[in-house]
């Protein structure tokens, strides 16, 4: 059965690097999906903020689009996985919503039923490809590599079934699985932000310095993400968080650039290059074997 | 000296906007907050907020329409769902936070050039119109409304952006855009309907 | 078979008596009007009306009628049956008939009190008139039985609530045994270091009363022991109760400790129970000084000998003459047939790993309420001292009320002993350390005898109260002066805004929680638990210590968390209770019990799983199924469950109901 894989806006931008070593690790775990035809944006905690019924009806254009096809869907980004599965939920719970944005889905010939599964590549990694086959396909371990999961907040709440929700582990177990020293990241699911670094700077700085301090006080060489806001808040703004007492450089990567790695994939798989805080001395320092 | 009278007439609360939160998503429970003040604590925001979220859920309840919309609080949720999580009554905070943030935009609360609100308004158009969101332009958007030297400022982020190939500068969209504009034109319609 | 209507049997002489009650009944339905319906009914020899029918001049008429007119059924249309059945079955029992010869028809709670319209409540009134004229008419005469109750009780659970119960029962002279599973007695109790609100030592007013348990003549003391198997009934348990072994013979060990003074072991390595893990004890051990019995307990677990079999043994050695120690010891049984059984099992704490962010477990220096308590007494880890890990003093200390309660994610309920103790707390840090105090609370609850002035007396020592209920405690430090702390943020709601407070320690006043084992121990001893895991009380304002279980009661924290005063005061209630069951000599019982039809029992056994109080047995010679009188509380499921029909219900069968529902149904 084919997953209709849900890229979301953001990785086709900033976050590249997460949809190209996502893919990538899907394919030679196989994973068998591809990318949903004719996804439109989740609308996002931004199009939820002005006009929410709007909102799900865009949410649930996917959800149809899958439903139409028989697909469950991955979600990587979390904040379209916490979209979708909130639209799913909303139109179970609501008869309001859900009257009016089957309506709206008709006049343009769709229907949502909620027959459509929303997944995390985290959990099919878990559940459906498994820790002991990811475990013995890793063809270069990740040495000891000390990382700092960092699960941040839509994916983990409120609608997270596979993973406690104050203490998730499932990138631990992954990240474990590929020989990385996980840390118990005392931050790993506080909020990173989202996008107020963009409009009310210092707000938005202070959630950062906090994270990127809390990992680098706890020993974190590397920080591995699942979000790409999370990963470009993290990573772009590190100069700005540190000073010159304590200057912050640490690589953030996509867990799933971290797997890749472990599993010995070419360098557009890993997409290390995308990095903008470089990764290579590191790996290289902890003789972890890169494209 | 300035003395301004603090005190609250009864007369003075809005029932209607009392009862009409209450209603809204998220204010099934409301009436069951303790006030225990574990929402603020937990936000990750509340720091910076003029009035907290417990504070505001509380004037909410009891009808201060004007205070609360006019708070940056609403503004400053990212939706993170932490004091959902949380709550000991498991209310659904964020849920009203969204309603709120609204209500706001449609009465005009919030300060014309303050940028929370600007992106939400540019990020629905540009999916709007196209189905998908490009991140660089929308930026740009943004700023060019609120604090266009700000996007000076970016100039390194962006040209590491930019080297990296995560700045995409071609416009993303969707294979059938009157589709979406459709839909969104049908939600309305079917809101009223309802309403009717 | 009599004919269709049974009341038209000559032989039946019916009385019928309408009460107004006020205006309760009267108001609503015509009385007057029903009770001249009832004397057209056939088989009613004499229908009346009258204001209170449960007065003395209105048993008066019933007593009289059956005296003069020879009636041998009555129907009393009154209140509930739960009010005043008992009343009228006096009135027949004096008048000299079979008391089950009544029916009650409830017209006030099922009529008069639900219905407006006074037409419709007048007929209803009639036709269930009728129908119990009909029913009653086929009542025979029943029997309650009388069972006898052994003199003797079992109280399970050593605490202060089980302690008290076994006093209370022991100084008037009833046979108690006394079953803790510990090795020793003193529960919760006895880890405290001072008690709310007088600052009374725990050990102080707990350990004269340990060592009257443990010397009382009345007493049977069985430490290190617990109930297995509970057979029977009301007056009649026949209970098994297991003894590990200590290895240690009880009689001859006089608890001197040389032992543990001459064990192979220099320091103790294994972590101390009784002091939560925050020092370590020896293989032989005393679990604290003023334990009873004053014996100690070899642990196998880490002991050498049992391990390896190859160990000096400088124990015996040290033990000498008295040869008090025996490896070989094995673990035995004993049964014993109590009357009455109390349960006074009492609480566990709420696991603070529950609620991550509290860095219970992450953070050294964040400790539960118990531990403190450990660490402040004398007799404690650090005798007395209240230290960080690092061995300092805190200079700052943050108390968090309410880990665990008052939350939907947790437990629901308010632990109700949290605040007192954590204001009790308060007082001896700063006392011990002089350290700032922080209490972090949602409401203050100190309802009890003094606690209010308690509350005054800490306001008044200058330690500071933010209302908020925590978010987190993390090492993050966002200013300066946090360096090195632990931050508890909170918002200050009185303020307005959030707080980051920095302390050197935190304390989290857990909650209480059903013990682990609370639903095994209910279903061993047949009574039920609340949905939230307490132990079931009869009724949460009139029965608190009683159970629907006859003969077993509930006393103390088991029952809902409370205080010492609360728990001492159920303990004596139940052991009043308990008591009370011992000297009336004998209970009677209902005879709304089954019965099965022996000739008509196919032996299909369906009838055995259904039976919730296990009074259905199945004879293998026979193949009947037989029902245990006096466990059986009438129910009624076996009845409708028997595929043949052969299990009948006294006051219940099915000539009686049917009758009644023609009753109902025909119309007049």
């Amino acid at each position: 059965m084919k997953y209709a894989y849900y890229p979301g806006c953001s990785l086709k931008g900033t976050g590249r690097a997460y949809e190209e070593s996502l893919l990538a690790i899907f394919q030679a775990l196989n994973v068998p999906c591809e990318e949903l035809h004719d996804w439109n944006c989740c609308g996002a905690t931004s199009y939820m903020s002005v006009d929410q019924l709007s909102s799900y009806a865009l949410a649930a254009r996917n959800l149809a689009l899958a439903e139409r096809e028989n697909m469950e869907i991955i979600a990587p980004c979390a904040a379209c996985y916490l979209v979708l599965n909130k639209t799913q939920h909303y139109m179970h719970d609501y008869a309001q919503i859900n009257s009016i944005v089957t309506q709206a889905l008709g006049t343009i010939g769709l229907t949502c039923e909620g027959k459509t599964q929303v997944r995390h590549p985290l959990e099919i990694l878990l559940n459906e490809v498994g820790l002991q086959t990811l475990a013995a396909k890793v063809k270069s371990p990740l040495q000891g590599l000390k990382v700092a999961p960092y699960y941040g907040c839509q994916l983990v709440r409120p609608y997270c079934t596979f993973d406690d929700q104050r203490n998730p582990t499932s990138m631990d177990r992954l990240l474990s699985a590929c020989g990385a020293k996980v840390i118990n990241y005392s931050s790993k699911v506080q909020c990173c932000g989202a996008s107020q670094k963009g409009t009310v700077p210092e707000v938005g700085l202070d959630r950062i310095r906090r994270l990127l301090l809390a990992a680098k006080g706890e020993g974190a060489e590397v920080i591995a993400t699942v979000c790409p806001l999370c990963q470009f808040n993290l990573e772009c703004f590190q100069e700005e968080a540190g000073n010159s007492h304590e200057p912050i450089s640490i690589p953030v990567l996509y867990f799933s650039q971290l797997i890749a790695l472990a599993l010995g994939l070419d360098a557009k798989s890993t997409a290390l290059q995308r990095c903008i805080v470089p990764v290579q001395t590191l790996l290289g320092s902890k003789g972890i074997v890169h494209a | 000296m300035n003395l301004q009278r603090t005190v609250k007439f009864e007369a003075e609360t809005d029932r209607e906007f009392a009862q009409w939160i209450a209603h809204e998503i998220g204010g099934e429970k409301l009436r069951e907050c303790l006030q225990c003040g574990l929402c603020s604590g937990t936000c990750p925001l509340s720091l910076y907020m003029d009035k907290t979220p417990r504070r505001l859920m509380y004037l909410a309840r009891e009808g201060f329409k004007g205070d609360v919309l006019s708070s940056l609080s609403i503004w400053l949720c990212t939706s993170c769902y932490g004091c959902v999580i949380d709550c000991p009554k498991q209310i659904n905070i964020t849920g009203m936070m969204y309603s709120l943030k609204q209500r706001a935009i449609e009465e005009k609360f919030y300060p014309p050039r303050f940028p929370i609100p600007v992106m939400a308004r540019q990020f629905s158009r540009m999916v709007r119109s196209s189905g998908r969101i490009t991140e660089s332009w929308l930026v740009v958007q943004v700023f060019a409304r609120t604090a266009i030297w700000r996007l000076l400022g970016m100039g390194k982020l962006g040209l590491r952006l930019l080297r990296t190939g995560r700045m995409r500068l071609v416009r993303d969209k969707v294979e059938h855009r009157h589709d979406i504009s459709q839909l969104m034109d049908a939600v309305q319609v079917a809101k009223k309907e309802l309403v009717a | 078979m009599p004919d269709s209507d049974p009341s038209t049997n000559s032989h039946v002489r019916v009385g019928v008596y309408v009460c107004h009650c006020g205006t309760n009944i009267a108001g609503t339905v015509d009385v007057k009007s029903v009770s001249e319906y009832a004397a057209s009914l056939p088989g009613v020899v004499v229908a009346r009306e009258y204001k209170y029918m449960c007065s003395d001049p209105g048993q008066g008429l019933i007593q009289q009628d059956i005296a003069e007119q020879g009636l041998n059924r009555i129907v009393v249309a009154a209140c509930s049956p739960l009010l005043h059945e008992p009343t009228f079955r006096r009135v027949l029992k004096r008048a000299g008939i079979n008391a089950f010869f009544l029916q009650i028809v409830n017209i006030r709670e099922h009529d008069s009190w639900v219905h407006l319209d006074k037409g419709a409540a007048t007929q209803k009134a009639k036709d269930l008139v009728r129908a119990a004229v009909r029913r009653v008419s086929l009542h025979k005469p029943l029997q309650k039985r009388q069972v006898p109750i052994h003199p003797s009780a079992l109280v399970v659970g050593g605490g202060i609530a089980g302690i008290h119960a076994a006093l209370t029962l022991a100084e008037a002279g009833k046979q108690v045994y006394l079953v803790e599973r510990e090795p020793t007695i003193g529960g919760h109790m006895a880890m405290f270091d001072k008690t709310f609100p007088t600052l009374d030592c725990a050990a102080c007013i707990l350990t004269p009363k340990m060592t009257t348990v443990g010397s009382h003549p009345h007493i049977k003391l069985w430490t290190y022991s617990e109930v297995i198997q509970v057979e029977g009934y009301v007056g009649n348990y026949k209970v098994r109760i297991k003894h590990k072994p200590r290895y240690v013979i009880d009689d001859l060990c006089i608890g001197c400790q040389e032992c543990i003074a001459a064990c192979v072991y220099k320091e103790g390595k294994t972590p101390d129970e009784f002091n939560l893990g925050l020092s370590k004890r020896k293989p032989v051990y005393l679990p604290f000084p003023q334990a009873v019995p004053q014996k100690v307990v070899i642990d196998p677990e880490t002991c050498i000998e049992f391990k390896s079999g190859k160990c000096k043994k400088t124990c015996i050695e040290a033990c000498g003459d008295r040869h008090a120690i025996d490896f070989k010891q094995q673990e035995s049984v004993d049964e014993i047939e109590v009357g009455t059984i109390i349960l006074a099992t009492g609480f566990k704490t709420f696991d603070p790993k529950r609620n991550p962010n509290y860095g219970y477990g992450r953070y050294g220096n964040v400790y539960t309420s118990l531990e403190v308590e450990r660490l402040i007494n004398a007799a404690g880890p650090t005798g007395g001292e209240l230290v960080l890990r690092d061995s300092n003093k805190p200079k700052s200390v943050g108390i968090i009320h309410c880990v665990g309660s008052r939350d939907s994610n947790t437990n629901r309920w308010c632990s109700k002993v949290c605040c007192m103790y954590s204001l009790k707390l308060a007082h001896l840090v700063r006392e011990r350390t002089g350290a700032e105090v922080f209490n972090f609370y949602i409401d203050m609850r100190t309802p009890g005898k003094g606690y209010e002035e308690f509350y005054d007396r800490l306001l008044d020592e200058g330690v500071h109260f933010i209302r908020g209920r925590v978010a987190e405690v993390s090492d993050f430090a966002a200013h300066p002066s946090e360096e090195g702390k632990l931050v508890i943020r909170a918002e200050d709601t009185l303020a307005g805004f959030v707080r980051r407070i920095p302390v050197d320690m935190v304390i989290l006043a857990v909650g209480l929680e059903p013990q682990a084992d609370a639903q095994d121990v209910r279903r061993m001893f047949n009574i039920s638990c609340a949905s939230e895991g307490w132990f079931l009380e009869r009724h949460p304002k009139l029965a608190p210590v009683s159970t629907f279980t006859e003969g077993v009661y509930i006393a103390g924290a088991c029952q809902g968390p409370k205080d010492i005063p609360d728990s001492v005061a159920q303990a004596g209630a139940a052991a009043a209770e308990a008591m009370a069951l011992i000297d009336a000599r004998f209970v009677e019982l209902e005879p709304y019990t089954a019965f099965v039809l022996a000739d008509e029992c196919s032996g299909c056994k369906s009838c055995i799983p259904l039976c919730p109080y296990h009074a259905i047995s199945f004879s293998d010679e026979k193949r009947k199924a037989d029902i245990n009188e006096v466990l059986c509380k009438g129910c009624g499921t076996c009845v409708a469950g028997c595929p043949s029909g052969s299990i009948k219900q006294n006051f219940f069968e099915d000539e009686e109901i049917f009758e009644e529902i023609e009753g109902v149904l025909a119309y007049a």
